[in-house]
Parts: structure tokens; C-alpha cells; sequence
């Protein structure tokens, strides 16, 4: 009961796919920076864009969210389950199976194909590669959806323009229907025309898996596209302790 | 796919990737290198003779008599009387007894006096016996026998006439009494190989007018003379011997060592080799232990390497986290990438080992009389390329660590 309470009456707890509540974080090291989030959660199939400027914590709530870090007090839930209870092993794997993740740019391994970079969070989430179904067929399905050329699957990654290599990522954050993609400012890297390609390819993408979208800029004017605009002040409290 | 992508973030850094593989082949080369030149010696030592129980000689050390007598290597400081051969020669458990003469050369080559009894009894290579390439066995007093390196080097054929020098590397020479090379030994990979054989009688004959050592002046015995002299040797350099029984070895061995008349040596050739390998033996681990170190050093190279990439690697380790990879999987990826290049460095090293072998074995057959076999590698060399990639994933875990704590630190944060 207590839950509902804190989360605000907006939200049904049971049917978030990502619930962060009372969170604290400090980076360990000279950076003394720190956050903190009282309460942030999204809705299955919700398009949250997260504005904040740089320095604010963003990058660093999103690798709270993927689990790569533990909060030092507070909860993060990803469709349903408390992180922290995880072991670290199992947490990569979930993440694994549940996010898909797309940077600001050098998402790819250079030297890889294509067609590896797309199948490798696969390698490590067994079930979302049984989702996957034929691997090669739905990257090639994923990357003809995306507009990539056909036969780009087999060339090497660091051949690729950045905007192709930013659709690549979509294509591996996509692949095996996670339902959770984060996106860590994707379209800082691409000019204001592939922008808009970008993003009318990543929503239609990412409605057609019925996912959940978290995606984090420093561009207001990208507001339209999203349900809802989170600012990082309105949901975290940030605290920089001087060297 | 994680072997691929590690193949292929090699191939992306091929470079550095490919120098440092080649310093760790031409280390492991180098180690093998040494290993096969060392066994290579030992076995050559070893099929040197055969079939021989015991050698004779004046008393000095048991290396240093086999040294002499077998490998003309050194000389000898004292002779054996003559009459103590002959002593030893008639003893009932000796079945047979081949005298060596040393003392004279010819260019570069020892000149080796005996007698016929030589080629029938000399063994080599477990039991191979002295075979005539060309010609035959000497019959006359002046004929010799060659061996192949001896034809080879100096060009001989059967029936040139050539003439031997008094002492080695001296200036003057028996010119009275040239030879007729009568016969040329086929190739033994022996001493043999390198040297000029004549009779005892002959010896005895061209030293008619030598006087302890130094020519006496003015006095030329002319050939058809020393032919009608009586040329029964008066002392030789050593002997070998063979017993009746293998049992009355040692009970040979007892005596000629306690023979009151001269004092003497018989060492078995198998015992004394086994003395040299001794006094080698320290020689031969440090070599071992050096080439051992640079294998070492190479690995330290490849570490260093692995080390200066991981900064610009934290991007591509991010990406493998971010995806859903453990730290344990970037350590591993790390380990792999390390045991690829290392195996790779020591399946190269061994292709340029017998490479070089195949070009080099001739070179060095003629140079040091050291005949290394191409073989298929053997079955230790194959534990030193498991040991070397075995190294390797040892020696990559310090940069795998680093680079499993960085990537537990950064998570999927790359700020770059
Ligand atoms: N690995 C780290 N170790 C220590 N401190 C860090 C680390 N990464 C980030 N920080 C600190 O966290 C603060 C917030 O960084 P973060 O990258 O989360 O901001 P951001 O909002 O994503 O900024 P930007 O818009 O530039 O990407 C930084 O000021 C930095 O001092
Ligand atoms: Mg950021």
C-alpha cells in the first residue's frame, strides 16, 4: 500500500516496467558527485524523454537503471524485479535480456561485422535470443525496417556512416524484443535531417515491439515525439562535493 | 562468436598484434633452436662410436682420452709404448684391438694412422660400419683413405696425391713421402668424416727421419729404402678394444688401469661421455635458461602491449557490458586474445625453426659436423608451445585484471 503511496497516484506500480525509489548514488573517487532520486517510474510501452544538461547525472541514472551500478541505498525495479537482489552475474544477464541500448555514438565494435554487432546482446540472453527466432533473418528484416541496405550485414562496422552505425545500434538494441530500450542522447552524433529519420525509425521500432523507450538529451525541441518529458531536476536531487 | 570477435579485434590491431607475435616466434624459435642443437650434439656424440668397449690410452682424464681418440678433439700428452700394446693386444679376453696413431695433419685435418682391423671393427650409429664411397681400402704402404668431408672440401678424387704436415697447423711437411689417396669414405656424420687415414707402417715411414720431434738435418731416406725397412711402430696415441665377453669389461678395465709397466686408462666411451655431458651439462642449462628468459621477455612484451591497448579498448569493454557481458567475460575475452597471439607466436616460431633447419642443416653439417634432423616435432616441443600459450594466459591476466576492475568501475559509462 505504502508503494502506491510514494510512486504518486499516476502510475500503477504493478504494470512499471522501471521503478526507481528513493535512490542514492555516489561515484566513489575525486568526482564527488553525487544523486539522488526520490521516486521515477515509467509504464510499459510509455516514450519518456529525459531532459537534463550536461553534467546532471543523466549518464549515471541510466547505468543505474541497466544495473552496471548498484545504488548505495534505494531500489531499482526493471519489470518487477529489485536489482539489487540479483547477484552480479544474474543482473548482467537480465540486463541482457530485458534492455536494449543504444549510446551517444561508437555503439558499435569497430572491428566487428555488422551482423556480430547486432546478435551479440543475444550471446548473452538465452531467452531473448529464442525470441529472436532466426537471429540472421530478423537482423536482416530489423536493418531493411531500419533502411539499411541489405548487404550491409556483412561489412565491417567501422565502414558504416554514423548515421547507418546509429540505425545498427537500434537494429541490436531491438532484436529479440526487450522491453525496455534506453538511449543515451543517440542523435547528438547525426545532423537535424537523419535526426528526424532517426526518430521516426527508432518510434515506429520500438511501437512495433510494443517497448518502452527511455531516451536522454539536452534538446527540448525533441518534446513532441515523446508521452511524456521528464526533467532531471523534477525527478533528481544532484549534489557535487568540492575536491 | 566471442573467438571471432577476438580474432577479428586482432586483425583490426595488426601491427602491433603481428610484432608482437613475431617476437614471441623467434623466441620460441630461438628456444627450440637450442634445444634441437643440443640434443642434436648429444645424439651425434653418442652415435660416434658404438661397438667399442673399451679405449686406451696414456694416463690422463677419461673426457680428455675420448676427446682425442674418438672426436680429434685436443691431443694426446703421453704415448703407449709399443710393447704395452702388444702386452694388452695378446691378453685372452681381448677379441679384438685397433691402434690409433695422432700427431700429424693435413690442411685443416687430422692425419689418423692404423690398421686395416679399424674399418672392420670401427662402429658408428649403432653398429653401421665404415663404408668406401669410391675406391678401396689402402694396400699400399703410401695409399690413404679419405673422408667424405676431406674430398669434399679440398676437391680430392681417387688417386690424387697428397702429402701430410708434421704436427698440426705446422709448416713443415712430410714432402718425401706423398700419398696416393687409394679410397673415399662414404659420409658418416662422424669425425671419420674429417679424416685422413693411413697405415700404421706409414706413420712410421715418414717420421724415418725425424728425431724426437724436429727433422734431422741434412738426412733423406729415400722411399725405396724405407720400404725395405722394418717399420714396426714404436709407441701409438691410443687404442680400441673389444672384449670377448661383455662381463670381463670391467676386469679389462681394472688391469690395463693397474698395468705396472706405463701407467694407462681405459675408460668405457659410454661412461666417459656420460662424464662430459656433466662438465657440459652447466653450460647447457644456462643456454637453456637464457633462451628460457627471452621466451620470457616476449611474453612481457605482449603483456606491455595488452596493457596500452586497454585505454583505448574501455569503449569496445563498455559495449560488452552494456550488452549484457560480465566482467569475467571482458577478463576472459582479455585471457583469449593472449593465448590466440601466443600460440599463434610459438606455431610460428616453430615453422621458422624448421625452416631454418631445412636451409640451415647443411651449413651446419659442414661447419660443425653436426648433422640436425628435420623431423616431425617432437612431443616435447609440442608441451613448449602448450607451455609458452600456458605463459601467455598467465602473463595477460595482470592487463585482464585491470581491465576487469575498469570495466566494473565504468559499467557502461564511457566518457570519451
Ligand atoms: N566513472 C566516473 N567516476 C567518477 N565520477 C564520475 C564518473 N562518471 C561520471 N562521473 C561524475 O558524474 C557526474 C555526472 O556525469 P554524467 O555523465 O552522468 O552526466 P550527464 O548528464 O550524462 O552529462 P552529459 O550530458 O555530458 O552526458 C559528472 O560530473 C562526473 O563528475
Ligand atoms: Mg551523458
Amino acid at each position: 500500500m505504502l508503494r502506491h503511496w510514494t510512486c504518486g497516484a499516476c502510475f500503477d506500480v504493478t504494470d512499471a516496467i522501471l521503478h526507481l525509489a528513493t535512490v542514492d548514488f555516489r561515484w566513489r573517487g575525486r568526482s564527488g558527485f553525487s544523486v539522488s532520486v526520490p521516486n521515477f517510474a515509467m509504464n510499459a510501452g510509455e516514450t519518456v524523454l529525459l531532459l537534463g544538461e550536461s553534467g546532471s547525472g543523466k549518464s549515471t541514472l541510466l547505468s543505474l537503471i541497466c544495473g552496471t551500478m548498484l545504488p548505495d541505498a534505494g531500489r531499482v525495479n526493471i519489470a518487477g524485479q529489485d536489482l539489487a537482489t540479483l547477484s552480479s552475474s544474474a543482473r548482467d544477464r537480465f540486463r541482457a535480456e530485458q534492455i536494449g541500448v543504444i549510446f551517444q555514438q561508437f555503439n558499435l565494435l569497430p572491428f566487428g561485422t555488422v551482423i556480430d554487432n547486432i546478435l551479440l546482446p543475444l550471446r548473452f540472453a538465452p531467452e531473448r535470443r529464442k525470441r529472436a527466432g532466426d537471429a540472421k533473418a530478423t537482423a536482416a528484416t530489423l536493418c531493411t525496417a531500419l533502411g539499411l541496405p541489405g548487404e550491409i550485414l556483412g561489412h565491417r562496422a567501422n565502414t558504416l556512416s554514423v548515421g547507418q552505425q546509429q540505425r545498427v545500434a537500434v537494429a541490436r538494441a531491438l532484436i529479440g524484443q526487450p522491453p525496455l530500450i534506453i538511449a543515451d542522447e543517440p542523435t547528438s552524433a547525426l545532423d537535424a535531417d537523419s535526426q528526424a529519420v532517426f526518430l521516426d525509425l527508432l518510434f515506429q521500432q520500438t511501437a512495433a515491439n510494443k517497448a518502452s523507450l527511455l531516451m536522454v538529451s539536452h534538446d527540448p525541441r525533441l518534446a513532441d515525439r515523446f508521452d511524456r518529458v521528464v526533467r532531471m531536476e523534477d525527478i533528481a536531487r544532484i549534489h557535487r562535493v568540492a575536491a | 562468436m566471442i573467438l571471432r570477435l577476438a580474432i577479428a579485434s586482432l586483425i583490426a590491431r595488426a601491427l602491433t598484434v603481428g610484432m608482437t607475435i613475431l617476437a614471441i616466434a623467434l623466441s620460441v624459435a630461438l628456444f627450440l633452436g637450442v634445444e634441437k642443437v643440443r640434443t642434436g650434439a648429444k645424439e651425434s656424440f653418442a652415435d660416434t662410436i658404438s661397438g667399442t668397449d673399451l679405449i686406451v690410452g696414456a694416463r690422463s682424464g677419461s673426457v680428455q682420452l675420448l676427446l682425442y681418440s674418438v672426436f680429434r678433439i685436443g691431443n694426446a700428452t703421453n704415448n703407449v709404448s709399443w710393447e704395452s700394446y702388444q702386452d694388452i693386444a695378446t691378453r685372452p679376453d681381448v677379441e679384438w684391438i685397433v691402434p690409433i696413431s695422432l700427431g700429424d695433419s693435413h690442411r685443416q685435418f687430422r692425419v689418423m694412422g692404423t690398421t686395416r682391423a679399424f674399418f672392420d671393427h670401427y662402429k658408428y650409429r649403432q653398429g653401421r660400419s665404415l663404408e668406401t664411397a669410391d675406391g678401396v681400402i689402402m694396400d699400399d704402404l703410401f695409399d690413404t683413405v679419405i673422408g667424405a668431408d676431406v674430398a669434399t672440401t679440398l676437391g680430392y678424387s681417387v688417386g690424387d696425391p697428397i702429402v701430410v704436415a708434421h704436427g698440426l697447423a705446422s709448416f713443415s711437411e712430410h714432402k718425401n713421402q706423398p700419398f696416393r689417396i687409394s679410397g673415399i669414405l662414404a659420409k658418416t656424420g662422424t669425425p671419420v668424416d674429417r679424416t685422413v687415414i693411413v697405415s700404421m707402417e706409414a706413420i712410421e715411414a715418414i717420421h724415418v727421419d725425424w728425431r724426437s720431434g724436429a727433422q734431422i738435418p741434412g738426412q733423406v731416406t729415400p722411399v725405396d729404402v724405407i720400404r725395405q725397412m722394418e717399420l714396426t711402430p714404436k709407441a701409438i696415441t691410443a687404442a680400441l678394444v673389444g672384449v670377448e665377453s661383455p662381463l670381463q669389461t670391467f676386469a679389462l678395465q681394472r688391469a690395463i688401469n693397474e698395468y705396472r709397466q706405463e701407467p694407462l686408462l681405459a675408460v668405457l666411451p659410454g661412461v666417459a661421455l656420460q662424464e662430459l655431458w656433466g662438465i657440459v651439462g652447466i653450460a647447457e642449462t644456462a643456454l637453456l635458461a637464457v633462451s628460457a628468459m627471452v621466451v620470457v621477455t616476449a611474453l612481457i612484451g605482449m603483456m606491455a602491449t595488452i596493457f596500452s591497448s586497454l585505454n583505448e579498448r574501455r569503449r569496445e569493454m563498455a559495449i560488452f557490458r552494456a550488452m549484457g557481458a560480465r566482467p569475467t567475460t571482458i577478463l576472459g575475452l582479455l585471457v583469449l586474445e593472449a593465448m590466440l597471439m601466443a600460440a599463434l607466436g610459438a606455431l610460428l616460431g616453430l615453422a621458422l625453426l624448421y625452416a631454418g633447419l631445412s636451409v640451415a642443416q647443411p651449413m651446419i653439417d659442414s661447419a660443425f659436423g653436426l648433422w640436425l634432423p628435420v623431423t616431425a616435432p617432437s612431443l616435447q616441443e609440442l608441451w613448449v608451445i602448450l607451455a609458452v600459450v600456458g605463459a601467455g594466459a598467465i602473463v595477460s591476466m595482470v592487463p585482464a585484471l585491470r581491465a576487469y576492475r575498469m570495466s566494473l568501475a565504468d559499467g557502461m559509462l564511457v566518457r570519451t
